[in-house]
């Protein structure tokens, strides 16, 4: 019953000219879905922005947001910009409930999130 | 809302993982029929995921032998969900999620679903069962005056 996650990692230009890294999701993002993520996570630069692409995501549980948490405290470890965009407004109001915003910004789109990083 | 209110829909699942999502589905299938907002549905379909994971995995620890309850109940104004589990029910309330705790290692990055839950829904309560078995959580949403 639990679908895991796809992950695809697209290399980009933001419109500042920077690098950056993007981490699409596909799929639940669920407990079953951790060395999944936070595997394509572990291969990425950290010497340049990521942005998650939640906008092909269908389902994300309490255990998918921890998995987003992880993420967090790595790329603050590493000094690393983090940012998402993609989120339903259900799961945008979901993540500034827990208090993902106060570390990582949420843009409604790839173009939008792309203007800013 | 005549042609749903006042009934009942149970469903039952096995312990295991992304069965939640089979609640979820039928929540939501009942919230649409008695008119609830698409933004509600999607705060009642978080938090009885979150209750459904509570269940599988907390009380009756994943263990498929085992099953849990879900148990819909409209009125003319709100929907009742009850997630009834086989475990003794919940001794303590953890605190809520602090974000700069979890981001400095100094609590887990998990244990946010009952949060969740009382913050989407117009009331939670969690009712522990007679010897130690049929604990349950109660949620419900209301519509508003508008009916929304």
């Amino acid at each position: 019953m639990e679908t895991g996650t796809k992950t695809t990692v697209d290399e980009i230009i933001a419109d500042s000219g920077k690098a950056v890294s993007v981490l699409r999701f596909t799929g639940d993002i669920s407990s079953v879905s951790r060395d999944n993520v936070l595997s394509a996570y572990g291969k990425l630069a950290k010497d340049r922005p990521v942005l998650l692409d939640f906008s092909r995501v269908d389902y994300i549980n309490s255990s998918g947001i921890a998995l987003v948490i992880q993420m967090m405290m790595e790329a603050n470890k590493s000094g690393q910009e983090i940012c998402a965009f993609g989120l339903t407004p259900h799961f945008q109001k979901v993540f500034t409930m827990v208090g993902i915003t106060k570390y990582a910004k949420l843009y409604p789109d790839e173009p939008s999130a792309k203007a800013a990083v | 809302m005549k042609e749903i209110k006042d009934t009942a829909v149970e469903v039952r699942l096995p312990s295991r993982l992304g069965f939640e999502k089979i609640a979820m589905g039928t929540a939501a299938s009942v919230a649409k029929l008695m008119g609830f907002p698409d933004d509600r549905i999607e705060d009642l379909k978080t938090a009885v995921a979150e209750a459904c994971i509570n269940a599988i995995e907390h009380a009756n620890r994943l263990d498929e032998n085992l099953s849990i309850g879900v148990i819909l109940s409209a009125t003319d104004d709100s929907l009742e969900v009850k997630v009834v589990d086989e475990g003794e029910g919940v001794n303590k309330r953890p605190a809520n999620p602090d974000i700069d705790r979890k981001m400095h290692g100094e609590e887990g990055t998990r244990g946010m679903g009952m949060f969740l839950i009382e913050a989407l829904v117009d009331e939670a309560e969690w009712v522990k069962g007679s010897k130690g078995k049929n604990s349950y959580v109660r949620l419900v949403i209301r519509l508003g005056k508008d009916g929304k």
